[in-house]
């Protein structure tokens, strides 16, 4: 199966609030997906659904043929919008705990990350600022071998330059038959390392293309035509 | 040499182009090995799927080659690297002749502009 993602027409509706209405999407395997859209447009939401946090209305998703659950839970690595770990812990204890949870997690690779952001992992999480914080969390998720990654919003806390550190962290750590989808509103950061971008708005995708087609069909940077697409 | 990406146009254009600009000045030598392409996507921070599509088309005008186990290599054809050559330097000289001309130069003028900064970059 070359799909690692694939929905069929997944509705999800809040109340009467519908924050995803019919997406249908199939992302190949290999691939740096950017799911590019402004607040509350439903990029969380996909993404939860994507990780069994959230249920579908109607429609359905599979993940390497499998609806979101125990089995796709195994694969994916998912760095969510907030953080969900213990603040007392200790970062050494947390990569105990993932360990433990994961079997696909690589403990020697979130150590040398920690070492390369300096990071001490005596450090009890309740310490750092909030861009450590963060950046503990997306070494956590880029250590495993997963074969999907979704990170909600990676790099919006931390600063420029290790913003550029985890973009590389990025390029570095996935192998050639992982997906990586990034939801982001960062986009001028990040569009030279996408191969395709999923523009998302009210709840609908409105574009899916790659960097490139873009670029060639425009003359505009994605960041550029983002702007257009969803002016204010 | 840093890698320069511009935001409006192509990245897997820009890769070409920066490639064959490593090549013609030697940072690349003849013969020589490439780096991986995911060394070389790392170290221009783009998408190893975008550099590869980029060193496939450079394979195919013949300015790269690939042998199967050990990797990608520079061609020997010193003539292949002197037509690439030509080729980004008519591209450069088009865009300035293009810019002098927006600016109101006719050709002559725009001769006795480079011979005088050419003079002076010599001294």
């Amino acid at each position: 199966m070359s799909n690692i993602l694939e929905c069929k027409n997944v509705t999800k509706v809040f109340g009467a609030k519908v924050a995803l209405s019919g997406v249908t999407l199939n992302i190949p395997r290999g691939k740096i997906v950017g799911l590019l859209g402004p607040n509350a447009s439903g990029k969380s939401t996909f993404i939860k659904l994507c990780n069994d946090l959230l249920t579908p209305t109607s429609g359905e998703i599979l993940i390497d043929g499998n609806r979101p659950g125990i089995e796709t839970k195994k694969i994916v690595s998912y760095l969510p919008e907030r953080n969900y770990l213990n603040d007392w812990m200790k970062v050494a204890d947390i990569i105990g705990l993932f360990r433990d949870f994961y079997s696909d997690f690589n403990e020697e690779k979130a150590y040398d990350m920690l070492r390369r952001l300096d990071i001490n992992p005596k450090d009890k999480l309740k310490t750092m600022s909030k861009g450590t914080k963060e950046k503990v969390q997306l070494i956590l998720v880029m250590s495993r071998e997963a074969q999907l990654y979704m990170l909600d919003e990676p790099i919006g806390g931390v600063d420029p330059a290790a913003r550029d550190y985890i973009l590389d962290t990025i390029l570095s750590n996935y192998n050639e038959n992982a997906t990586i989808i990034i939801s982001t509103h960062l986009i001028s950061d990040i569009e030279k390392i996408l191969d395709e971008v999923v523009f998302i708005k009210e709840g609908k995708i409105v574009l899916t293309k790659t960097v490139d087609e873009i670029r060639e069909e425009t003359g505009k940077s994605v960041d550029s035509l983002f702007r257009e697409v969803f002016k204010c | 040499m840093p890698w320069e990406l511009k935001s409006d146009r192509p990245i897997y254009s820009q890769l070409i182009e920066q490639i064959e600009l490593r090549i013609c000045s030697g940072v690349y030598p003849l013969g020589s090995k490439l780096p991986s392409v995911r060394d070389l996507a790392q170290e221009a921070a783009v998408n190893p799927n975008t550099m590869q599509r980029a060193l496939a088309k450079l394979e195919e005008d013949g300015l790269l080659y690939s042998n199967r186990t050990s990797g990608r290599f520079v061609t020997e054809d010193v003539n292949m690297v002197k037509q690439v050559k030509n080729k980004l330097a008519q591209e450069h000289v088009q865009v300035f002749l293009k810019k002098m001309k927006e600016l109101g130069f006719d050709y002559n003028e725009i001769l006795s502009i480079i011979t005088t900064i050419a003079e002076e970059m010599k001294q």
